[in-house]
């Protein structure tokens, strides 16, 4: 265990996350935008499991558990709400939802 | 170099190159192109629970994305049969340069905490203090349901909450 310190593992979570973050800024189609947050999700859970494993406490586990349903919700109504974008607009583009723009 | 030391810097290399896959437009052009990506970066992902001892999480994490997230995904992407012209003619806009400069700021600061905060950080010897099943199913399934009870079955109303609320954006509205 000691050969990995704990320094790398958090920043195989930031990659993640930043990568995540970039994703969210950068792309316009909702479906990829749904995915980088679960990349930013996902990089999250990392860095918990990575403290969990080094104080040797469940908590970190707990919260993943957590993370997780989160995510599947998000998931859930993100997908529900792109397919509503879709019948509305004909389009996955976030920036032409601008319906309520005045 | 052990095993695991070499496990671990392939399976994060592996997570990191598929996690811009996802993101990068050459392969995230196509939304199929990014689920897929995302597949991979997710069981890496729990390759790395696997190294960090959490074993139940692994199972979970393959079990929950790969086996209920990634189906939504790519379910939805071929419901919407999206056609190649309509996902091109991305623009790079000020904004979104300042987005990507803002990312990456943030994520060499950080590395740079992370590097000065820990880096005398030791594990605990999980077989010396008595806990040698860390990740196991008994041991987090009692955290769970004893210590953490409030937020696991605050989860379950998420989870409900989100059917519904699934069900009931996607739906057909009925005209008139």
């Amino acid at each position: 265990m000691a050969e990995v310190p704990l320094s790398h593992y958090i920043a195989v979570s930031l990659a993640l996350f930043t990568i995540g973050s970039i994703g969210v800024l950068t792309r316009r189609n909702i479906l990829v935008v749904l995915m980088s947050i679960e990349l930013m999700l996902n990089g999250v859970n990392v860095a918990f499991l990575t403290f969990s494993r080094w104080h040797g406490d469940t908590l970190g586990q707990a919260a993943i558990f957590i993370v997780m349903a989160v995510a599947a919700s998000e998931v859930a109504v993100g997908l529900a709400l792109a397919i509503a974008l879709f019948r509305h607009q004909r389009s996955v583009d976030v920036d032409k939802a601008t319906n309520l723009k005045g | 170099m052990s095993f695991e030391a070499i496990a671990f810097y392939v399976l994060s290399a592996g997570a990191i190159i598929s996690a811009f896959c996802v993101v990068v437009p050459p392969m995230g052009r196509n939304p199929l192109h990014a689920a897929l990506s995302l597949l991979l970066t997710l069981f890496f992902v729990a390759c790395l629970f696997v190294l960090l001892s959490a074993h139940l999480l692994a199972v979970l994490q393959i079990l929950v994305y790969v086996g209920a997230v990634m189906v939504l995904f790519v379910f939805v992407v071929m419901l919407l049969n999206l056609q190649p012209e309509e996902l091109k003619g991305a623009k790079i806009t000020p904004w979104k340069v300042l987005g990507v400069a803002l990312a990456l700021v943030f994520l060499a600061k950080s590395l740079v905490a992370v590097a000065v905060a820990t880096q005398d950080f030791l594990p605990v010897n999980l077989e010396a203090v008595g806990k040698s099943d860390f990740g196991s199913v008994k041991v987090v399934g009692k955290e769970l349901v004893t210590t953490y009870l409030f937020p696991f079955e605050l989860a379950s109303i998420l989870l409900l909450v989100a059917i519904l609320g699934g069900v009931l954006i996607a739906r057909r509205h009925k005209r008139g």
